[in-house]
């Protein structure tokens, strides 16, 4: 009788100990789940800067901001290793003021002979990123509207 | 000076794999200089910049603020603007920076550690407004090439360092010194470690005016690593391109300085009005020196909506160069009648002004305010543009805000 008590008393106390395994491995795979999927999600967004660099929305290259159109990647092989796109993007030119840029690049900055791009990179530049007038002063734009109650009393 | 080597074939190869596309003209990239794909997209956290600040340009850094961020009497890190023509130096170290001052006109040349410089001579502090030349070249039509700077390129910091004319009479200064030329060290866009990216400077007379300083500390603290760490020429109320940062050497000319950005069309305008457009021969370009009167409304932030019979707090800055401003006012009529603001002393020389008033209006709508500063001469700024440059500098028309009254 005390033989096999104490023998069914080993088998629940092995059952436990397997029990406790298994709460044990399981919790450890849980963390490891969770920690993957975080690990996972932190990384995505660089993912998708680095998977696809050449994406285009709106008509806009998201990695550069250039416009897209014939004369783009030329743009990016020849103009960004050495400054960002928006170098470009933020001015305006006719294509003698894009030509003579790139001639002062070419002679001080150590930018190299475009080659048969030459003609195409002009021909984008001037297209996408034309002389717009401006006048003497402009309007005002994009106003952000907000309530100056309570701010200012 | 490794890092100025350039990227190995195989260092390429594992680049390109990693960011899965060719990397065009690889063999023109400096190695250390890291492509847009691993690039760290936060500039803001990485130069302990506010949010709000705007980005003109990753590559060269070039960030501006906006109106309402430069509230405060001495601009702090977080608000000031950046302007760069080349990459920050990396590596740079206090402990064994050397400025090299040499040039025609010095009686022998000498170097002084850092701490020499700090040792050896008195110390002062200014507040000191630094623009940039470019401030406001969005606006010039036809459009002028380069950063598209509104209106937040310019700041009022509080500068420690040692007067440079007390460092110039210590090496010994021969009778025919006419500039001062700065050397740096930044880094060429290119990754060529033998241009030199920027080297302005300034005439003896400037040079020897007690506010220029060898600075190293801003707003009590070394100078941050965008703005010039561990030393910075600072020459207030001129372009804030002669205030050379990472300060490497001073070359004492017997004429003017012809480092790179000292010539046409940098930094200069025609020293003759011309017609906008046209095309300015070298011979007739002059160098910016002492900028020109301007203000800025930086409180309210534009677009504020009140109610109305109340009246509107407004404060914000105004200098004027070399000079001092004598009087600012504001219009909410588009420059019909002015009104004239509350203005303060300089704290010192060559530091902004603040000015204030309280505004009313007649009834409902939409108002902007104007604000219009002018300099102890008796010269305004303007409410249009000024004076078309070809490379759209100088902008000093006046500044205004908007407000709906409902």
């Amino acid at each position: 009788m005390k033989k096999r008590s104490s023998k069914k008393e080993g088998n629940s106390q092995y059952r436990m100990m397997i029990l406790a395994g298994f709460i044990v491995i399981f919790t450890f795979l849980s963390i490891l789940v969770i920690l993957t999927m975080d690990a996972l999600e932190e990384s995505q967004p660089q993912e998708v800067l680095v998977r696809d660099p050449e994406r285009i929305e709106n008509g806009i290259h998201l990695r550069t901001g250039l416009k897209a159109g014939e004369g783009m990647e030329a743009v990016i092989r020849h103009c960004t290793p050495c400054h960002s796109a928006s170098l470009v993007t933020q001015n305006r030119m006719d294509a003698a003021g894009w030509e003579s840029t790139i001639r002062w690049m070419q002679e001080t900055q150590n930018l190299w002979d475009l080659g048969e791009d030459h003609e195409l990179v002009v021909r984008y530049l001037t297209r996408e990123y034309p002389v717009e007038s401006k006048g003497r002063r402009q309007a005002l734009k994009n106003i952000e509207w907000y309530s100056l109650d309570g701010q200012n009393p | 000076m490794n890092r100025r080597g350039f990227l190995s074939k195989t260092s390429l190869a594992a680049l390109s794999a990693a960011i899965g596309t060719e990397i065009f003209y690889g063999a023109q990239i400096p190695a250390g200089y890291r492509l847009i794909a691993e690039q760290d997209p936060d500039l803001f956290a990485r130069y302990h910049k506010d949010r709000d600040m705007v980005i003109l340009n990753k590559r060269p850094i070039n960030i501006e603020a906006r109106a309402h961020l430069l509230n405060d009497d001495v601009t702090p890190e977080r608000c000031m603007f950046v302007r760069n023509n080349g990459k920050v130096p990396v590596e740079l170290q206090a402990e064994n920076w050397e400025l090299l001052i040499d040039g025609e006109s010095v009686r022998q040349g000498r170097s002084f550690s850092l701490e020499e410089l700090k040792t050896t001579f008195p110390h002062y502090s200014y507040n000191l407004t630094l623009e940039c030349g470019g401030n406001g070249r969005s606006e010039f039509d036809p459009p002028a090439k380069g950063n598209q700077w509104t209106v937040g390129a310019v700041s009022c910091a509080t500068w420690t360092g040692v007067r440079l004319r007390d460092v110039l009479r210590e090496v010994g200064i021969k009778q025919d010194a006419v500039y001062v030329g700065y050397h740096a060290a930044d880094l060429h866009l290119s990754g060529d470690p033998r241009k030199e990216v920027i080297s302005r400077g300034i005439p003896m007379a400037k040079a020897m005016q007690e506010e220029t300083l060898l600075a190293f500390e801003m707003n009590g603290k070394p100078i941050p690593e965008i703005h010039g760490f561990p030393l910075r020429l600072v020459a207030g109320g001129w372009p804030a391109s002669v205030s050379g940062k990472w300060l490497k050497g001073l070359s004492v000319r017997n004429q003017v300085h012809d480092g790179p950005k000292m010539e046409s069309p940098s930094y200069r305008v025609p020293c003759d009005p011309v017609a906008p457009g046209t095309e300015v021969a070298d011979e007739n370009m002059c160098i910016i020196e002492s900028m020109p009167v301007k203000s800025l409304i930086t409180y309210p932030r534009t677009g504020a909506v009140l109610e109305t019979g109340r009246s509107l707090r407004i404060n914000g800055h105004a200098w004027a160069g070399e000079l001092q401003v004598k009087e600012v006012s504001y219009s909410i009529d588009f420059g019909a009648t002015w009104q004239e603001c509350t203005l303060d002393k300089p704290v010192n020389r060559l530091a902004w002004q603040n000015f204030r008033a309280a505004v009313t209006f007649p009834s409902e709508g939409y108002y902007e305010i104007w604000a219009r500063a002018t300099d102890s001469r008796g010269v305004s700024q303007p409410m249009v543009l000024p004076g078309w440059n070809p490379k759209g500098y100088l902008n000093n028309a006046c500044h205004r805000i908007a407000v709906k009254v409902v």
